[in-house]
Order: C-alpha cells, then sequence, then structure tokens
C-alpha cells in the first residue's frame, strides 16, 4: 500500500479551530485585508503541498477577488450555507478551488484543520469544487458553465423579487470556451443587473501564455460589444476591487463584469507569471520557500 | 397494421407543461429557438416570465437552468434530442447530473420516425447517453396519454430527469389512461412462451407482433419498460422466469439502450434467451414508414425476432 500523497507534509493545521476571521456586520480595515490574503496564500500552498497535487497558480491570483467578496461585500452566514437569500459566489474555473475552500474555512463554513484532507478519499474538499462542500454554489471542473449557472441564479432571484446578488469568477483562458460567450449575449439579452463576472485576467491558461494559446484582447471591448458594463481594475487592490464592485452594483438594466488584472502565483517569486505552477504542487522545498516570502499569519 | 388513434406525444407534453405551470410556480421553462417544434410555445405564451428562450445555445440553456434548480426553480428544458442531449451533453454532465440538481430535460424529434430531416437529426443515441449519467431518471414514454402522466411524474421526481418524444403523431395504446408509476413497468398483454419488453414508440409495434404470433401459436408477453431508470428489475426478471425468452425493442440504438439494460439484468441472475430490435446504425432520410422498414423496425421484425428466442430456448 502505498502512503498517501504527500504525507511528507505535516498538516499545519491545528487540530483546534481557530476562531473564524469572518465578522457578519463588519468591514475589515485595509491592513486586516490584507493580513487575511497572506492568511489565505498561506492555505493553498500548504493545501496543494499536502495533497502533492492541485492549481496554486490561478488560486493565488484570485486571493484579494475572494477576500474582498467573502469578507466586505457579499452578504452571506457561514452558519446557514442555504439561506435563500445570500449572495452567491459561482467559481467558474472551479480548480482554482483551493482559494475557495480557504476563504470558505476561514469565514466559518467549516473547520480550518479540513484543509488539509484536500483532494483525499472521503474528503468534502474534491480536486475541483463540488457544491458537497458546505458554502460551495456550484460544481465545476470542465470551463465555461459557470456563467450560464449564475445567470441561472440570477434569474430565479428576479422572479422571486429576492435581494441577492450572483458574482461569478471566470478565468481568462475559460473564455476560449463558447459558452462563455453564449452566456454573455444572455445576460446582456434578459438584463440581469444582479450578476456580476469577475474575469481573473492573470495571461496564464494550462500549457501557456493566453496570447500564446489563444488570442483574447481586446478583450474589455469584447465584452463592451456584447452588452456589458466593463472595469478593469488591479485585481490584487482591495480599494480598488471594493470601488469596482460598488461600481457594479449601481449598474441598471445590463450586467457588469469587472476585468482583474493580476498575477498568477502572485505572492510566491517562482510561482509568480510562471505557467509550471498552473497545475503542479510546490514540493516540500519549494513549500518552505514560499512560506518563508509569505511571511508568518499575524 | 391494426387500426391505431394517432395523437402527439408532443403536443400532449406542452399541454401537459402548460397545466403544471399554472398548479406549480416553481415551473419554468427553457427553449433553445425550436420551441413551437417541442410545444413549450403554449407554455411561453401563458407565462411570459418563467420561460426563457436562450437561443440556439444549448449548452447555455442546461447551466442556466442548473443555476435556476439550485435556486429552487423546477426547470424544464426542450430542445430536439439530438441537441439537448449530444450538443449539450457535458453541461448535462457537469451542471446537472453530478450536483445531481432539479432539472428536467424534455427532448422532442427522438428516434427515426422524425423523418425526412435524415440521420442529422434522428435522436438515436439519447438514452444511452442520458443513461450513463448516473444520477439522471430517464423516461421514454410510449404514447401521448402516458406522456402526460410522465410528465407529472418527472416533476414531482427530484433530481436530474430526461424524457424523449416524437415528432409524428404515434399509436394510442392507453385508450382509457395511463396507469403510469416511475419505475414500475406496465404488462399491456398476458403470454407464456416469450416477453416482448418494449420502450416508446415501438410498444405499438410489440403490441402489433404479439397479435402476428397468436396465429403462429407462440404466447407473447408484452411489457412497456416506460422508465429506463430506475429499471424494474423485478419485473424484467419475472418475465424471463415465467415465459423464458425476453426480446426487446427500441427506436435507438442497441448499444446502451433498453436492450442493453435488459440483457445486463438478465445476465446476472436469469441468463435467457435476448434477442435486440433495435437500430445498429444510422438512417437516412425518408418517411417515418419507409425508414422503420427498412430499417427493422417493424411488428414483423420484432415477430421474426422473437420466433429466434424462442427456437433458442432450451
Amino acid at each position: 500500500m502505498a502512503t498517501t500523497a504527500g504525507s511528507k507534509v505535516a498538516s499545519p493545521w491545528p487540530q483546534v479551530t481557530p476562531t473564524p476571521l469572518y465578522q457578519p456586520n463588519g468591514r475589515p480595515d485595509i491592513p486586516t485585508l490584507e493580513r487575511i490574503a497572506r492568511i489565505i496564500r498561506r492555505d493553498i500552498v500548504q493545501m496543494t503541498a499536502l495533497a502533492g497535487s492541485g492549481h496554486p497558480g490561478g488560486s493565488l491570483s484570485a486571493v484579494e477577488i475572494l477576500v474582498t467578496l467573502y469578507f466586505c461585500v457579499m452578504r452571506h452566514n457561514p452558519s446557514d450555507p442555504s439561506w435563500p437569500d445570500r449572495d452567491r459566489f459561482i467559481l467558474s474555473k472551479a480548480h482554482a478551488c483551493p482559494v475557495l475552500y480557504a476563504v470558505l474555512a476561514r469565514c466559518g463554513y467549516f473547520p480550518v484543520e479540513e484543509l488539509a484532507t484536500f483532494r483525499r478519499i472521503n474528503s468534502r474538499l474534491q480536486g475541483h469544487a463540488h457544491i458537497m462542500t458546505p458554502g460551495v454554489e456550484f460544481s465545476g471542473g470542465s470551463l465555461g458553465q459557470g456563467l450560464s449557472f449564475g445567470i441561472g441564479c440570477a434569474l430565479a432571484g428576479r422572479l422571486d423579487n429576492r435581494p441577492y446578488r450572483v458574482y461569478v469568477l471566470l478565468g481568462d483562458g475559460e473564455c476560449d470556451e463558447g459558452q462563455v460567450w453564449e452566456g454573455a449575449m444572455a445576460a446582456s439579452h434578459y438584463k440581469v443587473d444582479n450578476l456580476t463576472v469577475i474575469l481573473d485576467r492573470n495571461r496564464i491558461q494550462n500549457d501557456r501564455f493566453t496570447s500564446e494559446a489563444m488570442e483574447l484582447e481586446p478583450l474589455a471591448e469584447k465584452w463592451r460589444a456584447f452588452g456589458w458594463a466593463v472595469q478593469e481594475v488591479d485585481g490584487h487592490s482591495f480599494p480598488a476591487l471594493l470601488d469596482a464592485l460598488e461600481g457594479a452594483r449601481q449598474v441598471k438594466g445590463r450586467p457588469s463584469i469587472i476585468i482583474a488584472h493580476t498575477v498568477k502565483g502572485r505572492g510566491v517569486s517562482f510561482m509568480e507569471n510562471n505557467p509550471d505552477f498552473h497545475g503542479r504542487a510546490p514540493t516540500p522545498q519549494e513549500l518552505a520557500q514560499a512560506l518563508k516570502e509569505l511571511g508568518d499569519e499575524g | 397494421m391494426a387500426q391505431w388513434t394517432l395523437a402527439s406525444t408532443r403536443e400532449a407534453y406542452g399541454k401537459a407543461l402548460l397545466e403544471l405551470g399554472r398548479e406549480d410556480p416553481r415551473i419554468v421553462v427553457l427553449g433553445a429557438d425550436l420551441n413551437k417544434s417541442t410545444q413549450t410555445v403554449h407554455f411561453a405564451k401563458a407565462f411570459p416570465e418563467r420561460f426563457f428562450d436562450v437561443g440556439i445555445a444549448e449548452a447555455n440553456m442546461m447551466s442556466i437552468a442548473a443555476g435556476l434548480a439550485s435556486a429552487g426553480k423546477i426547470p424544464f428544458c426542450s430542445t430536439f434530442t439530438v441537441f439537448g442531449v449530444c450538443r449539450a451533453y457535458d453541461q448535462l454532465r457537469i451542471s446537472i447530473a453530478q450536483p445531481a440538481l432539479n432539472v428536467k430535460v424534455v427532448c422532442s424529434h427522438a428516434g427515426i420516425i422524425t423523418g425526412e430531416d435524415g440521420m442529422s437529426a434522428h435522436g438515436i443515441e439519447d438514452l444511452a447517453l442520458v443513461l450513463a449519467l448516473p444520477t439522471f431518471t430517464v423516461v421514454a414514454p410510449c404514447d401521448a396519454p402516458e406522456t402526460v402522466s410522465a410528465v407529472r411524474a418527472i416533476a414531482r421526481h427530484p433530481g436530474p430527469c430526461y424524457m424523449r418524444v416524437y415528432r409524428p403523431a404515434t399509436p394510442v395504446v392507453h385508450t382509457n389512461g395511463s396507469p403510469f408509476v416511475l419505475g414500475k413497468a406496465e404488462v399491456l398483454r398476458p403470454g407464456t412462451d416469450a416477453t416482448i419488453i418494449a420502450c416508446g414508440s415501438m410498444v405499438p409495434w410489440a403490441l402489433e407482433a404479439a397479435l402476428l404470433l397468436d396465429g403462429q401459436g407462440i404466447s407473447c408477453r408484452v411489457v412497456n419498460v416506460h422508465t429506463l431508470r430506475p429499471l424494474d428489475e423485478d419485473a424484467i426478471l419475472r418475465c424471463a422466469r415465467e415465459t423464458g425468452a425476453i426480446v426487446t425493442a427500441e427506436e435507438h440504438l442497441v448499444y446502451g439502450g433498453l436492450g442493453a439494460l435488459v440483457a445486463q439484468t438478465l445476465a446476472r441472475t436469469c441468463p435467457v434467451p435476448v434477442e435486440m430490435v433495435g437500430l445498429t446504425r444510422y438512417a437516412e432520410s425518408g418517411t417515418p414508414q419507409h425508414l422503420l422498414e427498412k430499417y427493422g423496425l417493424t411488428p414483423r421484425h420484432i415477430a421474426q425476432a422473437v420466433q429466434r428466442a424462442v427456437a433458442r430456448k432450451g
């Protein structure tokens, strides 16, 4: 019998769950958000290293986006994941689930120590996001479907006069998929304005840079041409993301998208802008280096 | 051929959906620019706010439906079988089947009786493909009355459901109403020498085949297996034990459809002779009648299969 994957790396999480970082009625200040982002990044590299596989690059690029949504913007209740009026977050690029699991755990949806079970047998933390995990809204793993799913959630909310908003995180490479543009047309046609897409523009897909695999530019113009309100921001800047998300909320009569310019692998020098870390976990040595660079939790 | 009253299964679907829409506000309907053909147009006129035409974009339709279901709606998606299943298969798998969401996929223009539009329009792979998605309930009603019952049953049944209906009007088997129970096979005719297990449009032809066999001294039972999942394995095993020979009949490829399911069931516990009536290749343009004759799906073909099965009995 082989040893379990990544068993050379010990679980870094305590057996006693720390107090969730999420404050339902408070908006953390920027230094606190930065501290949370650092904790999430440490979780991501440790989770993937421990599993011996996974997708750290596109998780690290989306940290500030998810932290802004879950800790500042979205109305949600970690102790009641199926609250009908909750805002919904759809991780269309479901391979980036390490960032989602870390954020959900740190919000209190499930114990932080459960992150050590990522990708293991009998775990609720699947290799691609699945609704079996408390707080996960969408089961993915084949790109291009999350925007359409989000449109469905948003239309249902509109039919029932519910106040919730739907946020969909798309990958940039994901925009190669034709269904993304079917969804872009439909959201515009049905004037779905309780929906915001955030596009993680980290410029790298599985094999190589997006410009080499399939040119996406002019990307903002494409979305504008499909009838969307488009904003472009620094996807690692909390103030910029907060402004853009508020701006998107003000848009009426059409859907809105925030193209968040990010760096794949952000926060770890040897992962940054490196296609190799789209779908490869850090080795124990690389993990040690990554944690050193990220700094401690405090 | 016997004299049958004909009725359209897709019209029956459209009317049943309209009634359901009146009864349950959670019902929403999605279409992909074939709403007149699939007969969802009646629902669309009555409940425009609950109807979403996504244009010619079946993949988008299925994932939007999944999102609607995740927020408590009961979406019905309708297009042709070839588009709803073949074109949007990945969406059926990822968006609907794997999270087991409460989406109903009802596709029309199943089988070769779609006719003149030819092989691209003949939905003959749908059952195999959807049966390969283990969370899907799969229903193939045999006539218009049964279609009405089946629509109501799948609307009540939680989880992903697939149902197929047909382009042309087909014979009405249930002239006195349909006793449809999801997952329960229906014995339409008693018999002791062999059993024809049929689904969908082949059921009336199975009944005609049994009549032909009467004249040859073969007493043939006919069973309507309208639900392919969950399969009524007990009923199938009982037929095998009591009649000793089984013929399956489906307007679908024999690869992975009703015949394969029945054979799989029998192989485990009661291996009796099985003959399969179904398609083994793509068909072509033609009238439904010409196609059924050329591709071997008539009462005569079923009766010949029964003779072969009976001859193989030990």
